[in-house]
């Protein structure tokens, strides 16, 4: 089922054009990977599905429905759930408050969170996806980048996002938890959530993915499934193709 | 609830010790610094320790502290408030003008103050989330305006530069009882406002550790980013934080109002500084994020016992002010200090 779908999707910030004619559809249990160079607009993309930033030219449709998202609220309400890349969390405040932030469950007569529940929820999900925290009190800030982006996700799935989106999830990280980051990623779309995946990773991506789409410079260079490229396509197409070609030159020695 | 965490946990349980709970405690520090300036009066100036002395540095505490709370809450949130000092003095401008040129009940101007302080608040919250602006700069504003407009009105309506007094007029006891009353506990004289600020405090920590809109707080003021992004309202909220700080000052203006029944409408300026102060110092983060309601109740009886303090030691008032610069700069420090250990450890 395609759960969300961009076509001919453009953006400009002012002046600058961010987006102009980028396509894309995300499937349920599928992982959806954007690739780019930085300032390619990736990131622009993803604002987009996830409410921050309204479109200026094409259509996103939501379960077949042509839709234009006003808040990050209405995104979530739609079941999607983003990890920015830059906003991720708050980092002086504790994992459970964070896990539950606005989305916070509230009990007894003057509506009180629920804070038992919260604790013992927050502690009870991380361990589902293997991260045993020793206090779920601890402020968040000080996990590690590969256990904060395993807590995203874990609340995402908790909340019941049908459509996860990841803004380089792993780009901070070192091989081995960027590994981990990519089985709980893995491990969502295994539950059947939608899942876009940037980064400018092609390997990452390779790993993964299902379809992939290219970016340079707010434009699609290239949009393929999985069977249609291969690692090595992927890679020069990411890099450039001549590009990478003509730097070899430069770069031969004599 | 920590039976059943410790017994899933492992080892590595041990790491965060009940000591390091204490230490990460956003008004540690200020305790620790409230213990040194009691034991150090308490050796230094002759009835520090009497009875009635407790009396006056708690309502001194509690003239801070009223404000100091909703203030903290503000900082936690993100954000300053430079009207806080005059708005004070506006909102018992309010009260006693209106019930004093309506000949009505004192209660009415009581209830029209109210209004307009909130207004007030709201208005400082929705031109900061409107344009953007620092808050630094859009309540810098609304504090020359108040400044003006205190003096200035009072000038064209009663002629001078303080009200008339409204002590004759119906309500004058019944709300001298709520907001100016004393009452005599074993002995020693205690001034009602000091019920006010503890109530103050239970309220505002109860929505800070209790409640989702204090959950907010914390995010707008920690990721204001972060909070929008998982649908935070930081609108409502920041609005929401900036009335509350107009709510504690109509109490204190009402306070101030029917302690002396006449305002001088000058009053006020620079308050605004003391209120942060008493916030700084109790710990809360001057970048937002953290802190907590109870510190800034610390910080304001830090503030009471130094005031009082220096009276009863018979030294020369002018050095309250360097004192409180001191005691500022040792707060903030050890805070940090703290802060840094207990998170670089965690
Ligand atoms: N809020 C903004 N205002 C103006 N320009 C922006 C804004 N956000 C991004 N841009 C610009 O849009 C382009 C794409 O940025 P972005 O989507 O962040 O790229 P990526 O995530 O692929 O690195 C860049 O040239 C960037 O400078
Ligand atoms: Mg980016």
């Amino acid at each position: 089922m395609t759960l969300v779908r961009l076509t001919g999707v453009s953006k400009h910030y002012g002046t600058v054009r961010a987006l102009e004619g980028v396509s894309l559809e995300v499937h349920a249990g599928q992982i959806t990977c954007v690739l780019g160079d930085n300032g390619a607009g990736k990131s622009t993309l993803i604002k987009i599905i996830a409410g921050l930033h309204r479109h200026d030219g094409g259509t996103l449709d939501i379960e077949g429905e042509e839709t234009v998202l006003n808040s990050p609220r209405e995104a979530l309400d739609r079941g999607i759930a983003t990890v920015h890349q830059d906003l991720a969390v708050v980092p002086l405040m504790p994992v459970w408050r964070n896990f539950f932030l606005g989305s916070e469950p509230r009990t007894g007569l003057l509506r009180r969170l629920d804070v038992d529940f919260m604790r013992r929820t927050t502690h009870a999900e991380l361990l589902r996806m293997g991260i045993d925290l020793r206090d779920v009190d601890q402020p968040i800030g000080t996990l590690s980048g590969g256990e904060r982006q395993c807590v995203a996700i874990a609340r995402a799935v908790y909340f019941g996002a049908k459509v996860l989106i990841l803004d380089e999830p792993t780009a901070a990280l070192g091989v081995k938890q960027s590994g981990v980051v990519l089985k709980y990623v893995a491990a969502a779309r295994d539950r059947g959530l939608g899942v876009v995946l940037i980064t400018h990773n092609p390997h990452h991506a390779h790993l993964v993915g299902d379809r992939f789409v290219l970016l340079r410079r707010g434009t699609m260079v290239g949009s393929h499934t999985r069977d249609e490229i291969t690692l090595d396509e992927l890679t020069s197409q990411m890099a450039g193709g001549s590009d990478l070609e003509s730097l070899r030159h430069e770069l031969e020695r004599g | 609830m920590s039976a059943t965490l410790d017994k899933t946990h492992d080892e590595r349980i041990l790491r965060t010790s009940p000591l390091r709970r204490l230490l990460s405690r956003p008004e540690f520090g200020s305790v620790v610094g409230a213990l040194a300036v009691f034991l150090f009066f308490a050796v230094a100036a002759d009835g520090f320790l009497r009875a009635s002395s407790l009396g006056t540095v708690l309502y001194a505490s509690s003239t801070i502290g009223i404000m100091a709370v909703p203030v903290a809450l503000l900082m936690i949130g993100g954000e300053f408030d430079l009207s806080a000092g005059v708005l004070v003095t506006s909102s018992a401008l309010v009260s006693s003008m209106f019930s004093y040129q309506m000949t009505a009940d004192t209660w009415v101007g009581v209830g029209v103050s109210l209004l307009v302080t909130l207004a007030v608040g709201a208005a400082n919250g929705f031109v900061l989330t409107r344009t953007r602006l620092p808050s630094f700069i859009v309540t810098l504003g609304t504090f020359l305006m108040l400044t003006g407009m205190n003096l200035g009105l009072t000038k064209l309506i009663d002629g001078t530069v303080s009200t008339k007094t409204i002590a004759d007029m119906e309500g004058f006891p019944s709300a001298h009882a709520v907001f100016a009353s004393t009452l005599t506990v074993g002995g020693v004289d205690f001034k009602i406002t000091i019920i006010w600020w503890l109530a103050l405090v239970a309220i505002a920590s109860w929505i800070l550790l209790r409640t989702r809109a204090g959950n907010w707080i914390f995010a707008v003021g920690g990721n204001q980013d972060a909070a929008r992004a998982v649908g935070v309202p930081v609108t409502r909220t920041k609005i929401g934080l900036y009335m509350g700080v107009a709510f504690g000052a109509w109490i204190s203006g009402q306070h101030l109002l029917f302690s002396y029944d006449a305002v001088q409408s000058g009053e006020g300026v620079g308050n605004e500084l003391i209120y942060i102060i008493a916030a700084v110092i109790g710990g809360c983060l001057i970048t937002g994020g953290h802190g907590s309601a109870v510190g800034s109740a610390v910080g304001a009886l830090l503030f009471g016992m130094t005031s009082k303090g220096i009276v009863f030691a018979e030294w020369n008032p002018d050095w309250f002010k360097f004192f409180l610069g001191a005691m500022l700069l040792l707060a903030t420090l050890l805070n940090t200090w703290v802060r840094k250990r207990a998170e670089a450890a965690a």
